[in-house]
């Protein structure tokens, strides 16, 4: 089922994100809001939860890093061990280098691999919804519009008092 | 699926922004503004984005004409040699590093600034950062490119550069050797390289989208595949800020360890003037600083040939100029260490390799080297000289001569005159290592060029996030009342 919207465009972090707590304060679940740089202090109003990619870096590093270990302990030990100077085999500072490249790489791509995945960013993907303002200047506050009219009508003029260039309605663009 | 449109955007909201009072800055009056011209979020993206739709000025033509001709040098230089051999480079039995691994290391420094630009300041959360981020992570990647070129063509069969990796083969299986500093110098250099490019890239996303929001026809069908689709809900805001802290927290400790890696290809030797402990953290010091002076040199002649003066400003060059300062007494303070050192030591071997950088057949390199990155950055301190731009565009290209000559000096004096004295000898690059030196420049001039030619170089959605929100407040109050 598509749901009905409220598309307010402001011109003015400081707006929006007094709007996004007005309309909170009021028990109205503010959708998203879309815009061209980030907004601090919106994660709060807005309810996000903190990422959790921390965690996927970690995991991602710890991979690196026992796969560097393991690797440079298998060929140099196990799989053809080679006498080079004297020194051992199994030469554990001189793994150290290339085992922290390792977790390096590993947890840097594993996370921003997902954080492109989480947020459904891939080459070719069509911008959904499309609102061009927003990579620009504008700000744009989506709610979830209510069936009882007078609803309805409340939130335009909230979304106006905290200045809104314009209040659309919509239906949702299917992702 | 418009329904009703409640209320259409006001016509005047199209019209001038108001003047600025003066008495309503927000901020101290002595602090400078970061971004000049009193600028608004659209005239971020209208001034970043205008001269990539429009096209370059003419100073880029030229720019760009000097710059590929430069790479055609280097390509004929190095498909000639590669053609016929390293016989072709001045190289002889003693000293089997010359010109190739002194490219190869200041190739690697010049990375080191961009890095730490957009990561370090990123943590330290330093808002001068914004203007100059983006050009200078991108000046790390081609920087490294160039620097990736000279160990490949030093290896003389550079069809086999694969021998680098250690891939499963039929020989064994014959692993690489992982006690070797060469050996971790691929693996260093590789993951720099790799980070550095998902870093800028992730950083350009936002960007990206802006340049296809304003685009029609082929342009904004390119640029839909390369902006993954971005619009800017403030979920995916919040995961991109974690993404980018994240990856400028690893990219910190790598940067560091990238050049002291670098540094042990020499350190693990027994080579005197090479066999120091001071190494790492004297390369690293010096990677940031060459690395800060190509930044310099690099934003002076973009800010103009590109129109972003109001951008890149006195204080961001300002800023840049106290790093360079700072940087440049470490350096010196690193050469006062080595040289105490080599004396200290008692070691004769020590000793002589030193006396003979500075009185031997490289002693002019040895001075070049001295004065360039010891003395002149020091006339930074003084006020007017950083606010020259055209002192300051000079001395950013004479610490990045100094800073080439510290790595041949290095290179050269060391293996040029070693334990043996009946095998000592001396060094003459030929023609063909100084057309892969100049290809190397014109390698990375024509990137750069290209990269501000194509790509928005100001990352647009961190400048908008930094301007005074003063403006933006008082235009707004002004449209409604």
């Amino acid at each position: 089922m598509t749901r009905r919207l409220h598309v307010a465009l402001f011109d003015d972090a400081q707006a929006v994100v007094a709007a996004a707590r007005a309309l909170r304060a009021q028990g109205i679940d503010v959708l998203d809001v879309v815009s061209p740089h980030p907004i601090h202090g919106l994660d709060e109003v807005l309810g996000i939860p903190r990422s959790r990619l921390t965690w996927v870096c970690l995991i991602g590093g710890v991979t690196g890093l026992a796969l560097g270990l393991w690797f440079q302990y298998w060929a140099s030990a196990t799989s053809w061990p080679l006498n080079v100077g004297g020194k051992p085999f199994d030469s554990l500072p001189a793994f150290v280098p290339v085992a922290f490249e390792m977790t390096v790489l590993f947890a840097g791509l594993a996370t921003a691999a997902a954080m492109l995945a989480r947020g459904r960013l891939w080459p070719g993907r069509r911008a959904r919804p499309e609102l061009e303002a927003t990579t620009d200047a504008g700000f744009v506050l989506i709610v979830a519009r209510s069936d009882a009219a007078h609803e309805a009508e409340d939130v335009d003029d909230l979304l106006r008092g905290y200045g809104a260039r314009s209040v659309r309605h919509e239906l949702e663009e299917g992702r | 699926m418009v329904d009703t449109v409640v209320a259409p955007a006001p016509a005047h909201e199209r019209v001038a922004r108001p003047p600025v009072a003066p008495g309503h800055a927000p901020r101290a009056p002595r602090e400078a503004p970061l971004i000049t011209g009193g600028k608004t979020a659209a005239d971020v993206t209208r001034d970043v984005c205008g001269p990539i739709e429009r096209g370059p000025r003419g100073l880029w033509w030229l720019a760009f004409t000097a710059a590929f001709s430069a790479l055609a040098l280097g390509v004929v230089s190095v498909a000639y040699q590669i053609e016929v051999g390293i016989g072709t480079w001045g190289l002889n039995r003693t000293v089997g590093w010359g010109f190739d691994i002194t490219n190869f290391v200041f190739w690697v420094g010049i990375g080191h600034a961009g890095t730490l630009i957009s990561a370090v300041l990123l943590l330290f959360r330093q808002k001068w950062r914004t203007s100059i981020n983006r050009s200078a992570e991108a000046m790390t990647i081609f920087a490294v490119i160039c620097a990736a070129l000279f160990p490949l063509i030093h290896m003389g069969r550079p069809w086999l550069a694969y021998w680098v990796f250690p891939y499963p083969n039929l020989r064994g299986p014959l692993w690489v050797n992982f006690r070797s500093a060469l050996l971790w110098d691929v693996f260093a250099i590789g993951t720099y390289f790799t980070i550095s490019l998902v870093f800028w890239y992730v950083g350009l996303i936002p960007d990206l989208a802006t340049v296809r929001d304003r685009a029609k026809g082929l342009r904004r069908r390119v640029f839909r595949l390369l902006s993954f689709g971005w619009t800017g809900s403030a979920r995916t805001w919040s995961r991109y800020e974690m993404c980018c802290v994240l990856l400028a927290a690893l990219a910190t400790p790598l940067v560091v360890s990238v050049h002291s890696v670098v540094s042990t290809d020499f350190a693990t030797s027994i080579v005197p003037g090479w066999h120091t402990t001071v190494f790492p953290p004297y390369f690293v010091i010096g990677a940031i600083f060459s690395g800060f002076a190509m930044v310099l040199t690099l934003m002076i002649l973009a800010r103009r040939a590109m129109g972003l003066e109001d951008y890149i400003t006195h204080k961001h060059v300002g800023a840049m100029c106290k790093v360079l300062v700072f940087t440049g007494s470490v350096v010196g303070l690193a050469y006062m260490t080595e040289l105490f050192m080599a004396w200290y030591s008692g070691n004769a071997y020590e000793q002589f390799a030193f006396a003979n950088r500075m009185r031997g057949p490289f002693a002019w390199a040895y001075w070049i080297m001295f004065g360039c990155n010891v003395i002149v950055p020091q006339t930074l301190w003084n006020r007017r000289v950083r606010g020259s731009l055209a002192a300051v565009f000079v001395i950013s290209i004479l610490v990045n001569v100094g800073m080439w000559f510290e790595r041949f000096v290095i290179i050269v004096t060391s293996l040029q005159r070693d334990f043996l004295p009946s095998s000592w000898s001396g060094y003459v690059p030929t023609l063909v290592e100084l057309g892969a030196l100049i290809g190397s420049f014109g390698l990375f001039f024509t990137a750069f060029l290209l990269f501000c030619r194509f790509l928005p170089m100001i990352s647009m959605f961190e400048v908008k996030g930094v301007l005074e929100p003063s403006h933006e407040r008082r235009r707004h109050d002004g449209g409604v009342e």
